[in-house]
C-alpha cells in the first residue's frame, strides 16, 4: 500500500511553547487512525496542521507525494477535509449548508445529492428546509458532518466530532464513516477520548506532551 | 449680499459662555471631561482659524494647481484618519487613500462634469471636504464592523476554509455586513432628511440668505453625492481589507482578532 500521509519531523511552537515536538508518522491509504491522548498534548494542533489549517513550524507534511506547501490550499482542503469538533451550522436554512460544498467547488447545488446525503444520516428529506435553530445538536453535528463527505475527500480528519452525542447519534456516525472507508478507501484520522471508541480501534496512536509515544 | 450674519469676535466670546456650561456640568458630575473639552475647543479655535485664511487665500488666489493641492490634502488626511481606525489592519493607509481617491473623484467629477458645480476654489475644496469626511466615517464604521464580525464569526470562517472554501466565500457574509455598516448613517440620515435636521450644506445656504427652494436642490445633489462616495469608499476598503485577514496560505489571521 502507498502512503498517502507522510508527516516529516514536524514541529509547532507558539513562542516558546513547543506545543508539537518532531512528529513523523505515515499513513497508507484506507488506513483508520485513531489518536489519543490527554486534552492539551496537541492532537488538535497536529489535526489542523495536516488540514493546512495552520502551518509547521518546521518539518513537513507530504499529501499524495507532494509537499502540502506545493498545494493551492483550497484545493488541498477539499481532498483533506477536517471536520470540527464543535461545528456551527452556516446561513438560515439545512440547505445553505449542503450547498456550501458546491458553492466551494463552483457547481450548481444538487438537490438529490443533498438529500440522499441527509439520508445516509438517518435524517430525512423534510430537513432540507429546515431552519438552522430548530435542529438539535445530534442533528447539527451529523449535518455538519455531511458538508465534509458530500463529495468525498481523500482523507477525512474528525476532531472528536461524537464528544457530546448520544450512543444512537454515535452509532449512526460510526457506521457512516466506517462505510466510506471500507468501500470508498476513505483515510481517516480520528481524534477521540470516548472509552468505547477507543476500545474498538483498531490502530491507536498517542500524543502526549506534543510528542508522539 | 449676505444680509444678516453678524458673528464677530465680540458675539464668540459671550459664545464662549456656551462651553463654560459644559465645563461646568463636566466638573460637577465628575466626567472627567474638561480636559479634553478643553483641548478641543483650542483645537477647534486654531484648527478653523488657520483653515479660514488658507481658504481665503486660496480662493482670492483662483489658481487650478493650488485648489488641487487643497484637494490631494484633504483626501490624504482623511486617508490617514481612516487608516489609524483600522485599528492595526494591514495596510489600512493605503486601502483608505485608494477607497477615498476614488470615491471622492468619481463624484466630484461626475458633479462637475454634469456641471452641478464649477471647478472654482469656493466649491471645490469645501464639496471635497464633504465628500472626504463622509468616506473617512464609512471606511471608520467598515473596519470597526469587519474587526468585530471576524471576531465574532471566527470559528464559522474556519469552518468554510476547512471545507476548502476561498477567503472570498469564507468572508462574504462579512463583507456585505461590513458595506452595509459603512452606508448605513448615511442611508438613515436620508430617511429623516428635513424632517428631524436640516442638514448643513442646505442650512448655510439659507443662513446665507439663499432661497430655500433652491438650497433644497443643492441638498438633494449632496445625498445623491454622499450615497455614491460612501458606496463607493465602503466596497473599495472592504474588498481591499478582508484580504488582510488571512496570510498566504489562506489562514485565518488570528493576531488580528479581538
Ligand atoms: N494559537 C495558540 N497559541 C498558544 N497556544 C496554543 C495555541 N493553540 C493551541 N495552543 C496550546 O497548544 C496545546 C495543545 O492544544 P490542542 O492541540 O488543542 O490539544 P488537544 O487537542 O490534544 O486537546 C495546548 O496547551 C494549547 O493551550
Ligand atoms: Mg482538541
Amino acid at each position: 500500500m502507498k502512503n498517502i500521509l507522510e508527516i516529516k519531523d514536524l514541529s509547532y511552537q507558539v513562542g516558546d511553547n513547543k506545543i508539537l515536538k518532531h512528529i513523523n508518522l505515515q499513513v497508507e491509504s484506507g488506513q483508520y487512525l485513531t489518536f489519543i491522548g490527554p486534552s492539551g498534548s496537541g492532537k488538535s494542533t497536529l489535526m489542523r496542521i495536516v488540514a493546512s489549517m495552520l502551518t509547521a513550524t518546521s518539518g513537513d507534511v507530504v499529501f499524495d507525494g507532494k509537499s502540502i506547501k506545493d498545494y493551492e490550499p483550497t484545493k488541498y482542503r477539499q481532498r483533506v477535509s477536517y471536520a470540527f469538533q464543535q461545528p456551527t451550522l452556516f446561513g438560515k436554512t439545512v440547505k445553505d449548508n449542503l450547498e456550501f460544498p458546491f458553492l466551494v467547488r463552483n457547481q450548481e447545488y444538487d438537490q438529490k445529492k443533498a438529500i440522499s446525503a441527509l439520508e445516509m444520516v438517518n435524517l430525512d428529506e423534510s430537513y432540507i428546509n429546515k431552519s438552522v435553530n430548530d435542529i438539535s445538536g445530534g442533528e447539527k453535528q451529523r449535518i455538519a458532518l455531511l458538508r465534509n463527505l458530500l463529495f468525498r475527500p481523500e482523507i477525512l480528519i474528525t476532531d472528536e466530532v461524537t464528544t457530546g452525542l448520544d450512543t444512537e447519534n454515535k452509532e449512526i456516525v460510526h457506521q457512516m464513516l466506517e462505510k466510506f472507508n471500507k468501500e470508498d478507501q476513505m483515510t481517516i484520522l480520528r481524534v477521540t477520548h470516548d472509552e468505547s471508541e477507543i476500545e474498538h480501534a483498531a490502530h491507536k496512536i498517542t500524543i502526549k506532551d506534543g510528542e508522539m509515544i | 449680499m449676505s444680509n444678516n450674519l453678524t458673528v464677530s469676535n465680540t458675539t464668540l466670546v459671550w459664545g464662549f459662555g456656551l462651553v463654560l456650561v459644559a465645563l461646568v456640568i463636566g466638573y460637577r458630575e465628575k466626567l472627567g471631561i474638561n480636559k479634553d473639552v478643553l483641548i478641543g475647543v483650542a483645537r477647534a479655535i486654531v484648527q478653523l482659524s488657520i483653515v479660514g485664511y488658507i481658504l481665503k487665500f486660496v480662493i482670492k488666489t483662483d489658481d487650478n494647481w493650488l485648489t488641487m493641492a487643497c484637494f490631494v490634502i484633504i483626501v490624504i488626511n482623511a486617508s490617514w484618519n481612516a487608516g489609524k481606525r483600522g485599528n492595526g489592519i494591514p495596510k489600512a493607509f493605503r486601502n483608505s487613500l485608494l477607497a477615498i481617491s476614488v470615491g471622492t473623484v468619481v463624484t466630484l467629477g461626475t458633479l462637475v462634469l454634469t456641471g452641478s458645480i464649477k471647478f472654482v476654489p469656493e466649491q471645490i475644496v469645501p464639496v471635497t471636504g464633504m465628500i472626504a469626511s463622509n468616506i473617512m466615517v464609512a471606511i471608520g464604521l467598515c473596519y470597526r464592523n469587519m474587526l468585530q464580525t471576524f471576531t465574532d464569526r471566527e470559528q464559522q470562517v474556519l469552518e468554510k476554509l476547512a471545507l476548502g472554501a476561498d477567503i472570498k466565500l469564507a468572508s462574504i457574509d462579512i463583507l456585505r455586513d461590513s458595506i452595509k455598516s459603512g452606508m448605513q448613517p448615511t442611508i438613515d440620515s436620508i430617511k429623516t432628511l428635513g424632517l428631524v435636521s436640516l442638514p448643513g450644506m442646505m442650512s448655510g445656504l439659507i443662513f446665507a440668505g439663499v432661497d430655500p427652494v433652491k438650497a433644497i436642490k443643492y441638498q438633494i445633489m449632496v445625498t445623491f453625492m454622499l450615497l455614491a462616495s460612501t458606496g463607493l469608499g465602503s466596497i473599495i476598503s472592504c474588498y481591499l481589507g478582508y484580504r488582510e485577514f488571512y496570510n498566504q496560505q489562506k489562514q485565518l489571521n488570528s493576531k488580528l482578532l479581538q
